[in-house]
């Protein structure tokens, strides 16, 4: 271990100790040092982990009458979460008889890409805005940024309303994956709610169609 | 050309300051280092492009693991000395008409772990002393209408910790309806806004994605 050279004479009577050298060899601590070092420092920076806030609308008690606020049918997107990570969306109303779900993915051509066509004009208000503070153009705090931010999405009044359904099979992570699309795409107004009778139907329907054709689905 | 003489001298380096610096900076990273109790049940959570960091205290977590069983946990508050995780188990132990003692509660205090024990199996749970058989007890929080334990529990949390805010950590395969319920029992007891426990990815919007 460490080299304390302590040697011992026991000739004559007197006792000379020699000169030695009195180092201690501080090698194999410094390598454990470290390498505590590095494990503590990296446990430090990875463990903590993230958080997404979601706000949900309040419950309507039972007894409780509010009348449901009205929305129009030609900015309303209805996403519905299917089976198997896939996305099914419609645009207006549901009518059991007219209503064919289009059928993407959480990929960036997928999804996104169908928010971002009906939520450019924002997305770009948005960019731009955000450009700007980077470029120092406009001179703003970090808080405000913010607060202007979310102002420039309740003025908003072009892009859609987007309102969110699971099927009984989505998994918890297209939830988790179709919140993130609506803060990337940087979308106003959207909602979650349950899927109704017609809604569920026509995913049964599409989900049918895809197994009758399995050579169309692989597109 | 006369040669230079090189001096026969040991190449040993001082490591001495090497050595101190080390020594602060281990000293520094350990006593920031927070430990966390070990998880009950492995759950992978999903990823978001979300960037803002989880609390440190005053938060009730609800945990759905892959297997469909919910996990309640709470913090003992900002300070140690508040003791709030005594205070809700004793509260949940006189609806059901548990008596928990002094060591019982105390126990509960120092184990950081969440609850996944019915509140029956719970004084069982707190004595036995080998992790398999911990592990057998936890058979997650009731969640049914009949028995809804994991709304009880949430209900004395925010009775006895106000400012507890509410996490969901599920795992990223549980089936959504699962999920559904949960945020139906949280959102009964009046809590409107939740943080979903996710990992960090990114994602960009392409040039060509927002022209026409």
């Amino acid at each position: 271990m460490a080299d304390v050279q302590v040697q011992e004479q026991s000739k004559g009577g007197k006792k000379k100790p020699k000169k030695g050298d009195a180092r201690v060899d501080m090698t194999p601590m410094v390598d454990l040092m470290s390498l505590l070092i590095t494990f503590f420092m990296l446990t430090a920076a990875f463990s903590k982990p993230k958080v997404m806030e979601i706000i949900l609308p309040e419950k309507i008690k039972k007894n409780e009458k509010v009348e449901p606020p009205k929305i129009a049918d030609s900015r309303t997107l209805n996403i519905i979460l299917g089976p198997e990570d896939k996305v099914y969306w419609y645009p207006g109303k549901a009518d059991p008889e007219v209503t064919v779900l289009q059928e993407t993915d959480f990929s960036a051509t997928g999804i996104r890409q169908v928010l971002l066509d009906r939520n450019r004009a924002l997305f770009r208000k948005i960019d731009q805005f955000e450009k700007d503070v980077i470029a120092g153009k406009i001179n703003i705090k970090q808080d405000s940024m913010r607060s202007a931010i979310s102002q420039l999405k309740k003025d908003d009044d072009t892009g859609p309303i987007v309102l969110i359904k699971a099927y009984k099979t989505a998994k918890y992570k297209n939830f988790v994956d179709i919140m993130d699309e609506m803060s990337i795409v940087g979308i106003a107004r959207y909602i979650f709610t349950d899927i109704d009778w017609i809604e569920e139907k026509l995913v049964v329907d599409a989900i049918n169609r895809a197994a009758a054709t399995p050579s169309g689905s692989a597109q | 050309m006369p040669k230079i003489k090189l001096g026969a001298k040991s190449p040993r380096i001082d490591m001495t300051p090497m050595v101190d610096l080390f020594t602060l900076l281990l000293t520094f990273f350990i006593l920031t280092a927070t430990f966390r109790p070990q998880e009950s049940a492995p759950v992978d959570t999903p990823f978001s492009v979300s960037e803002k960091p989880m609390m440190d205290a005053n938060v009730m977590t609800v945990l759905i693991a892959k297997d469909n069983r919910v996990f309640f946990n709470v913090d003992n508050g900002p300070d140690t000395i508040l003791k709030f995780r005594p205070k809700i188990l004793a509260e949940m132990g006189k609806r059901y008409n548990i008596e928990f003692t002094e060591d019982e509660l105390r126990l509960f205090e120092k184990t950081g772990t969440a609850v996944g024990v019915p509140i029956q199996d719970m004084k069982k749970y707190l004595a036995s002393k080998d992790s398999d058989e911990k592990i057998a007890l936890e058979k997650g929080v009731p969640i049914d209408s009949t028995d809804n334990q994991l709304a009880l529990w949430i209900l004395f949390a925010r009775q006895i910790n106000p400012a507890a805010d509410a996490m969901i950590k599920g795992d990223a395969d549980v089936e959504f309806p699962v999920v559904r319920e949960v945020l139906d029992i949280l959102q009964d007891k009046n809590v409107n806004r939740f943080n979903l426990i996710t990992n960090l990815r990114s994602a960009e919007v392409t040039e060509e994605q927002i022209a026409e």
